[in-house]
């Protein structure tokens, strides 16, 4: 199948995708590594913080975010990966048992003047939960290979 | 110090957080976990890709910044808890923006991490103020690699 490019990538629409179950053990081994902070390493010390038991770290939502978009859509395509994130917002606790999924909306396509092989794609992500609750918001861009002027395959 | 509470931060103040190692090793295991594109697993996928050789996940280069601010804080509280100073209760991370990963990472790159005050406001609540943090990570060749703002919800004094 053909690859994903830039021209693919039309502003306003939308896509979904994901489902990811998060565990107990996953949250703890995030926090171990990056965030090591009670109410994301400990179910009985998280008790007695404003989490009120074990919750993910934000940037660990952020990294599974990046996880699903890899197999909802950049594996499949041409990226060349992004300049950063615009805007992050944590807004619901993510907990062990929670299934996680993607809503992608297309924001803008513009073509690179520097460099005539790219253009810039902005998306916003939405992630929610089971319960239909967004728990996550972001949005950044990501460059494509063009199709008129990609050379690789 | 950085200060536990709200009225503890002053706009400007910087502290160092320490510096991290990037090994090849590690950039791949994150890249596996968190963001399997070819250009963050494997060498001839780097170098044909944008960013020219086999590169960190800027999730990866932001994930160990978060790591090394909350030992830097834990190493403050600890501080103050050796003082008998009552630790309050930590700061919630309400969001991020502007993350900026300006030069790629590379196997071999080691990240000297900092954070700088840059803004305090009141909120509505008496208990909490927020505070914006500025993380930026300067590579070994004093060239910025990447940069993010954060906002915490801090604990105020006498509250």
């Amino acid at each position: 199948m053909e690859r994903l490019h830039f021209e693919d990538f039309a502003p306003g629409e939308f896509a979904e995708y994901g489902d990811y179950a998060v565990t107990a053990a996953e949250i703890v081994e995030f926090a171990r590594d990056f965030d090591p902070q009670p109410f994301h390493l400990d179910a009985i010390a998280a008790r007695d913080t404003f989490a009120g038991g074990l919750i993910a770290s934000g940037w660990h939502t952020a990294c599974l975010l990046m996880r699903m978009n890899c197999e909802g859509f950049l594996n499949r395509s041409t990226s060349q990966g992004g300049p950063g994130v615009d805007e992050l917002a944590w807004l619901k606790p993510v907990r062990p048992g929670d299934r996680l999924r993607v809503r992608r909306t297309t924001l803008s396509a513009r073509a690179s003047r520097s460099r005539p092989t790219l253009g810039l794609v902005a998306f916003a992500f939405e992630v929610l939960n089971q319960d239909g609750e967004i728990v996550m918001r972001q949005k950044n861009s990501v460059f494509f290979l063009r199709r008129s002027t990609a050379a690789s395959p | 110090m950085i200060g536990l509470y709200y009225e503890d931060h002053e706009i400007g103040e910087t502290h160092a957080l320490g510096s991290r190692l990037f090994t090849r090793e590690a950039i791949v295991a994150f890249a596996r976990r968190f963001d399997p594109q070819p250009f963050h697993l494997d060498e001839a996928a780097g170098a044909a890709s944008l960013l020219g050789s086999l590169s960190a996940s800027g999730w990866h280069t932001m994930s160990v910044c978060m790591r090394l601010f909350v030992d830097f804080i834990d190493a403050e509280r600890a501080a103050a808890a050796a003082l008998g100073e009552p630790a309050p209760p930590a700061g919630l991370g309400a969001g991020a923006r502007d993350l900026r990963w300006i030069e790629p990472v590379r196997p071999g790159d080691v990240i000297r991490y900092s954070v700088r005050v840059e803004s305090l406001r009141e909120t509505r609540r008496p208990q909490w103020g927020r505070v914006g943090f500025v993380m930026t990570g300067v590579n070994q060749e004093a060239r910025q690699a990447l940069s993010c703002s954060l906002e915490a919800l801090t604990p105020r004094r006498g509250a």
